[in-house]
């Protein structure tokens, strides 16, 4: 029989609209408004999840965000399975697939319960005292059966298809919760013109109200008068309601993370349709009215299904209208268990309170009596008897004696824990509260104001009041109110729970204080009598509070039972930190665009969709891509290489380098700031002039390198590695901008703005020529590292004469718009000749036949000029420039340090790792590395393998013989020689 | 009381009533011998080892708050000794060889799960320097391999192998020797047997000055419970360095910077080893619990919030997802942060300061805990003897005046 | 995220930045002079208290000029900015 267990007056869900779902495989009704735990109550489905490491069957214990037990998997298809997801929050929608976890074969008959049975043997922290031998047991054998126990739902095994997004949101005025005293806040805040947002975890705005329809403020039923602010509100051009949207994090400067879940709560799956959105709001003020969760409490069996927080059995009898037992015990410590004792009683389930104090208010043992409710009054709860469900309760009274309740339902008013979560993130000091029994807002130290009953403030009334003077302050005093505080006529009393008598299940029981965790009162009073006294030593040794619902509800027992372990207030526990999330987030949520392509911007050059259309096999080179190599049908790489290397050197080669960074020096001290900033001295540099320039960090270690071309006596033209060009920057503006700020000096990055072709080979200067105007581009008139301005196919350019190959060169610089065509006017020019276009791995191979290192290959971050091979690039008469104090450090001067020679196999013909080590010919064993090869490749022009290497004391050591290692075989022998294989004389250079 | 299965059985049949306090909670006494400020992981592990390897008993740690408290409880539990430098190597895989026996040893189960630690290359910069590494390990002996796309494809299943990610995987190191441990139980293990060897555990005591003799060496520490004398004194305080150091006059070349590190909901078991990755910048695991332990780099600035920025912990949970996109899927439970002291080559200070009497292990930046054993046994060397461990020698103070250093970060960018 | 007054562009935040180290950290005039010692504290040594901390930022995706602000480092809340060779407010020492 569909939902039987439903009160036919009571509710606010949508009873002309019911709901068909799945759980476990069993097809349900519920209706609009229910949540799964709703409705499965609602069906008499009360067993829900099976606990982490007893298996106990477990139904739910609250009816929100507070919920340890009710877990479950909810499967929306392929990619859209979402594990441990609380029943209490989960909206149902037509078609809704959920299951239990934890638990097998089914629910109901879970093997893993035999757990339960060894209770004794697998208390807290039995796993730091065995599983140590034999040693090689614990990977094989222990740790495997572990894991496969832990964890809770299934992982996600295949891609998320849905979208996210994040954003930033600015507003005058936050309010976090949208219960009375939210409500109260966004109604004063939004009074002004300030912008306000509201958000509320739940469906709906409301909090505790939609639990308490009977309350009246300002002349209305709570519903109503919920209804009214929510419409007042959402009529105000200037506030914004978030409902679904958590609050979950607190940073600096009042920087609030929410997240919305946008379509979770939906039936199917709209493509296209965002998930949850992750909103970081910078808020000039915030008002937190976050409420308070209520507190179990502990005896035995304190978990059984039928057990629950006297708050939660509220919710589901006032705003599901679900009949949740026939016979039920309120177990209470406080004044609100009666209200819930009275909406039980009402919604005529007999009903006992049980009052752990003495003395009971008049008006409440009146209405007590009135609704028929026996009263019990300085008397505890001992047991709760049962298996799926609770049977009856054993009590002790005042005198001792002990009696048995029978009854299907137990209800827990333990206390109330003031959500503080958010404002402890925002580093607010917590201050314990004896009236309160626990911790409340102190000090701000951000601009935040908490309202109602996060700070303590429970009763209705006082809510309301309390809400709507911190939106008043939040918006700046007086915001012109058109009216004073909501108020309500309750004469409910404020909460005081000092000499509440505590129960801490003293008498040896198995109390559980962090159902999800399976920890017990037993497990606390192992830990103290071990030493674990410290807060966060008794929470980890125990796993306390660490569950995914992070000790809602276990943390104030835990702290009970610890203090009376030691014999100290519970005040003096200690408290732990309250770390964010304050309920999960998605990993989706946070990642928001950022996956895909656009987890990194992609840079491309001006030429990449013509590279791509001819086939280029592409590389990663920082942000940008870059054509490795063009191979022609049937080529592998290496044979591309080869014969991009054979053409470069026999007819041209034409390579797109516009990834080079490049940065425009202007200025009348620019000579001087390059002298300062590069080791090379500038000053002499003709104009027209290139020159090869090294910069260091001011360590003495090689930053960058690039060749620099002085365009006027003012005006220079630096370029960089590709992956450098950032950082170079950065670092030139931090020396103009903080050392030397006399310096007439102005820097810009012009690396976007120039698309460079590099032209090299022997018909280098006969392919440009027909497409050069006002350069005279012959030997005479154009010398070796030199520039020159003028045109090309009719484009400015700056057109350099320079040589990363050592064959005749030319680097064409023309603004990037311009690229394409000026590129494919080189290449048909270049196609007469026979010429060929070549990629990142052919350039890395000529380069290396001529010895040319690459910074970031053959340096590390730990290598000087001197290492590699360019002390003659230092200006030996200068001052001072960027690290030359640090050259002359005992460190980068010692001998034997690691300098650059060349490689070439003896005897074999294998091209060696980049990155293999190098050790003596005949080593000693074991081998000590003396260097390591930096590049290795097949050079066509040599016909064999070349390396450039990183050689302990290696240019004393050219003819010696090394050997370099392999992965996959001996270490194979090498000649060390001069790091220059090709045309030493650089007769190449003139085509 | 020794632990064992037995001890288990036993106490469940006496109500777990015998268990005696893993450490004495012991009252500062007038003076020591050494005392080590700081009961993190190696503060505690230098005194274990000063009692076991050296028969200095006569120790005290003296911890501010609660022990472990520090990176030793935030940290996000790797274990590896893949390091480029000889030195560096010799230091983690000195670690690594304690580490195997560490739960034999300390008859504390410490959970060392020597369950592989993958690093990943995405570029041919990345193939070049992971390969390098390998090849610089298996010299060293310490067991790093290198894995084709292929091999990583079948070594952990679920990362996303396909060639059109924005950073393709295209190969791996893996150290099979590498993998996890449980914080916690370091920290507990390492005081219950210090403690058991007569070193005195002394938490909620803050060392507030250092007191120094006449001559300059030190005389010992003032703290919240008073003075206490020492002859010699470690400062293993990560974190606090900066301050603990400046007490007696010694400015340090580090700077603190928040680490955030971040665990998922626990799910069953869905990723078997360590993945790192450096070009996309994060590295995640699975606890034992079931959850995903996720970190990345520090941020951005000199910081003692233990909190940091959100866009930092989303960054990382970016890179994860980058490698595994079905996690996108998964829910991040909680999120914090630790201090890490960096120097300016990120391998850590272990020797003698100018002052005498002193002597600091510190600077271990993002990845001090994996060294934790190894740490601790250089450094009682070091206190006891007064003379660096050879391991510990290269990486002195004096480095940073020489130009001596060990740039890990340099050579590879390594985070963690 | 810090929120970081850029003296010249005004709040924005942390993302558009990059922290660039302690300010005031001067590098020797003449460091053909200088001690190795000297030279190693301008490199490396660093106050890094655990209190108010002078430091440099570098409004690297804005106006891109240099600038120092002063921040707790404990609660990092930051007590004022200016340009960069200005000299710093009072630092209390970081204990």
């Amino acid at each position: 029989m569909s939902q039987s267990f439903r009160l036919r007056d009571k509710g606010r869900v949508d009873r002309s609209r019911p709901v068909s779902f799945s759980f476990d495989g069993r097809t349900l009704t519920g209706y609009v408004g229910d949540t799964l735990a709703s409705a499965l109550l609602a069906n008499g489905v009360h067993v829900m999840g099976r606990s982490f490491k007893y298996h106990r069957p477990r139904s739910v214990l609250g009816a929100g965000v507070e919920e340890p037990n009710a877990l479950v998997t909810v499967d929306r298809g392929r990619g859209r399975i979402d594990a441990n997801i609380l029943a209490t929050t989960l909206e149902i929608h037509d078609g809704l697939v959920a299951r239990s976890q934890n638990r097998w074969p089914s629910l109901t008959l879970d093997l893993g319960a035999v757990n339960n049975i060894f209770s004794a043997f697998i208390p807290a922290g039995f796993y730091y005292k065995t599983f140590m031998w034999p040693r090689a047991a614990w990977k094989s054998v222990y740790e495997p059966a572990i894991r496969r126990m832990a964890g809770l739902g299934p992982p996600p095994v295949d891609r998320d298809p849905d979208s996210y997004a994040s954003q930033f949101d600015h507003c005058e005025v936050l309010v976090v919760g949208a219960g009375p005293a939210g409500l109260a806040a966004a109604l004063a805040a939004s009074a002004g013109p300030g912008r306000v947002i509201l958000c509320d975890e739940g469906a709906e705005a409301g909090g505790a109200l939609l639990g308490d329809p009977a309350a009246a403020i300002d002349g209305l039923a709570a519903w109503d008068w919920v209804g009214k602010v929510v419409a007042e509100l959402s009529s105000r051009p200037n506030v914004t309601i978030l409902t679904r949207t958590t609050a979950f994090r607190y940073g600096t400067q009042n920087m609030v993370g929410l997240v919305e879940r946008v379509s979770d709560h939906l039936a199917g799956s709209t493509p296209g349709i965002l998930r949850q959105r992750w909103r970081q709001v910078r808020a000039c003020q915030v008002v937190l009215a976050t409420g308070a969760h209520e507190r179990p409490v502990l005896f035995r069996g304190n978990d059984r299904p039928g057990v629950m927080l006297a708050s939660a059995a509220r919710i589901y009898v006032n705003r599901y209208g679900v009949r949740l037992g026939s016979r039920c015990v309120v177990a209470t410590r406080t004044d609100s268990g009666y209200q819930t004792a009275f909406d039980m009683a009402r919604a005529r389930i007999a009903t006992t309170v049980l009052d752990m104090r003495a003395s009971i208010a008049p008006a409440l043992s009146a209405e007590a009596e009135r609704l028929g409710i026996e009263v019990i009054a300085a008397a505890r709860p001992i047991r709760a008897k049962g298996g799926r469900r609770v049977t009856a309760v054993e009590i002790e009274q005042a005198d001792g004696q002990r009696r048995t309740l029978r009854c299907d339902l137990v209800l827990m008013a333990g206390g109330w824990v003031p959500v503080v979560h958010l404002f402890s993130q925002s580093r607010g000091k917590l201050r314990w509260e004896e009236r309160v029994e626990g911790y409340v807002p102190d000090a701000a130290t951000q601009a935040v104001r908490c309202a109602g009953a996060c700070r303590g403030e429970f009763a209705l009334s006082s809510a309301l009041k309390d809400g709507f003077a911190a939106g008043q302050g939040a918006a700046g005093g007086d915001p012109g109110a058109i009216h004073g505080p909501p108020t309500c006529s309750s004469t409910e009393a404020e909460v005081d729970m000092r000499d509440v008598p505590m129960s801490v299940a003293a008498d040896g029981g198995m109390a559980f204080i962090d159902y999800q965790n399976d920890v017990t009162t037993k497990d606390l009073r192992l830990a103290v009598r071990e030493g674990f006294h410290s807060v966060e030593h008794f929470k980890r040794y125990t796993t306390t509070g660490m569950a995914t619902d992070q000790g809602r509800t276990s943390n104030l027992n835990a702290m009970a039972v610890v203090g009376d372990a030691l014999h100290r207030p519970m005040g003096q526990v200690g408290i732990t930190t309250f770390r964010p999330p304050y309920t999960p987030v998605s990993f989706g949520a946070l990642a928001g665009n950022n996956r895909g392509e656009l987890f990194a911007p992609v840079r491309r050059t001006p030429t990449h969709d013509w590279a791509a259309a001819q086939g280029a096999v592409f590389e990663d080179v920082g942000l940008w891509k870059r054509a490795r190599y063009f191979p022609k049908s049937g080529e592998s790489m290496d044979e591309a290489v080869r014969r991009e290397c054979r053409i470069t050197r026999a007819v041209a080669g034409v390579l797109d380098a516009s990834t080079l960074g490049k940065i425009e020096v202007v200025g009348p001290d620019a000579a001087e700031f390059m002298n300062r900033m590069y080791v090379n001295a500038w000053t002499k540099l003709k104009v027209g002039a290139c020159r090869y320039g090294v910069l260091l960090r001011d360590d003495g270690f090689i930053f960058d390198d690039g060749v620099v071309g002085r365009i006027a006596e003012d005006r220079f033209h630096v370029t960089t590695t590709s992956g450098g060009a950032a950082g170079v920057f950065n670092l030139m503006e931090d020396y103009l901008q903080t050392e030397w700020p006399d310096l007439r000096v102005w820097l810009t990055s012009t690396t976007e703005q120039w698309a460079v072709i590099s032209v090299q080979g022997p018909r280098a200067r006969a392919i440009l020529a027909p497409l050069v105007e006002d350069v005279d581009v012959s030997a005479e008139a154009f010398a070796h590292m030199t520039v020159r301005e003028g045109r090309i196919a009719g484009v400015p350019t700056r057109l350099f004469r320079v040589s990363f190959t050592g064959e005749l060169g030319f680097e064409v610089n023309v603004p990037s718009s311009e690229g394409m065509r000026v590129w494919e006017a080189i290449c048909a020019e270049g196609r007469k000749h026979g010429a060929v276009v070549y990629g990142t791995e052919t350039i890395h191979v000529l380069r290396a036949e001529k010895g040319f290192i690459i910074v970031g290959q053959e340096t590390d971050g730990t290598t000087t000029p001197d290492d590699v091979g360019l002390g003659w690039a230092i200006g030996k008469t200068k001052p001072d420039f960027v690290g030359k104090r640090s050259l002359s450090l005992p460190g980068l001067t010692a001998p034997g340090r690691k300098q650059l020679v060349g490689l070439r196999p003896i005897g074999h013909e294998t091209v060696p790792d980049e990155g293999a080590q190098l050790i003596g010919e005949a080593a000693p064993t074991p081998f000590s590395a003396q260097g390591h090869v930096t590049s290795a490749y097949w050079s066509e022009a040599l016909d064999g393998p070349i390396a450039l290497g990183l050689l302990r004391n290696g240019r004393a050591r050219i003819g010696e013989l090394v050997r370099v290692t392999s992965l996959v075989g001996e270490p194979r022998l090498w000649r060390v020689c001069d790091p220059v294989f090709l045309d030493p004389k650089g007769h190449r250079l003139n085509g | 009381m020794r632990f064992s299965a037995l001890t288990l059985l036993r106490s469940a049949f006496d109500g777990q009533s015998r268990y005696p306090h893993q450490w004495r909670k012991a009252d500062p006494r007038p003076s020591y011998d050494v005392i080590v400020i700081g009961g993190g992981g190696h503060g505690l592990a230098t005194a274990y080892y000063l009692a076991k390897e050296y028969g200095v008993t006569n120790v005290a740690v003296i911890e501010k708050g609660w022990i472990g408290g520090g990176n030793t409880g935030r940290n996000t539990t790797i274990i590896r000794s893949n390091y480029l430098f000889d030195e560096s190597a010799a230091l983690y895989d000195h670690a690594l060889t304690l580490w195997r026996g560490l739960s034999q040893e300390l008859n504390y189960n410490v959970m060392f799960s020597p369950r592989g630690v993958l690093m990943l290359a995405h570029t041919v910069h990345d193939v070049q320097s992971i390969k390098r590494h390998v090849h610089a390990n298996r010299l060293n002996g310490v067991d790093n391999a290198w894995l084709t796309r292929a091999q990583v494809a079948a070594f952990c299943p679920g990362l996303n192998m396909s060639p059109e990610a924005r950073h393709p995987i295209v190969g791996a190191a893996l150290q099979r020797s590498g993998g996890t441990a449980r914080h916690d139980a370091v920290a507990w293990g390492f005081a219950r047997a210090a403690s058991a060897r007569g070193v005195d555990i002394i938490e909620n005591c803050e060392v507030v000055g250092i007191r120094r003799r006449i001559d300059g060496a030190v005389a010992g520490v003032e703290t919240s419970r008073g003075f206490i004398g020492a002859r010699k004194i470690g400062v293993v305080t990560a974190g606090r360095s900066s301050q603990v150091m400046a007490m007696a006059d010694v400015r340090l070349p580090i700077e603190s910077y928040p680490l955030q590190a971040l665990v998922s909901e626990p799910t069953k078991p869905v990723l078997d080893c360590v993945v790192m990755s450096n070009t996309v910048h994060g590295y995640v695991s699975q606890s034992d619990k079931g959850e995903l332990v996720i970190g990345a780099g520090s941020d951005a600035y000199v910081s003692y919030s233990q909190a940091g920025s959100a866009h930092v912990a989303a960054e990382a949970i970016g890179a994860v997802c980058e490698l595994f996109p079905q996690f996108a899927r998964m829910r991040m439970l909680r999120n914090w942060g630790g201090i890490v002291d960096l120097t300016p080559d990120r391998s850590p200070i272990i020797g003698k300061t100018p002052v005498p009497g002193l002597y600091a292990n510190c600077g271990w930046g993002t990845g001090g805990f994996k060294a934790t054993p190894g740490s601790g046994h250089i450094f009682a060397h070091t206190l006891a003897t007064g003379d660096p461990h050879p391991i510990a020698a290269p990486f002195s103070l004096d480095r940073f005046l020489t130009g001596r250093l060990i740039n890990e970060a340099a050579a590879a960018a390594v985070a963690h | 995220m810090l929120l970081i007054d850029c003296p010249f562009c005004g709040q924005r935040p942390e993302i558009e930045f990059r922290y660039a180290g302690e300010a005031h950290v001067l590098r020797p005039i003449d460091p053909r002079e200088c001690e190795d010692e000297e030279w190693a504290a301008y490199l490396y040594r660093r106050r890094n208290p655990a209190g108010d901390h002078a430091e440099r930022w570098h409004h690297v995706h804005g106006c891109r000029r240099f600038f120092n602000a002063r921040r707790h480092t404990v609660t990092d809340l930051f007590s004022g900015s200016y340009p960069a060779g200005t000299p710093g407010p009072e630092c209390e020492a970081g204990q």
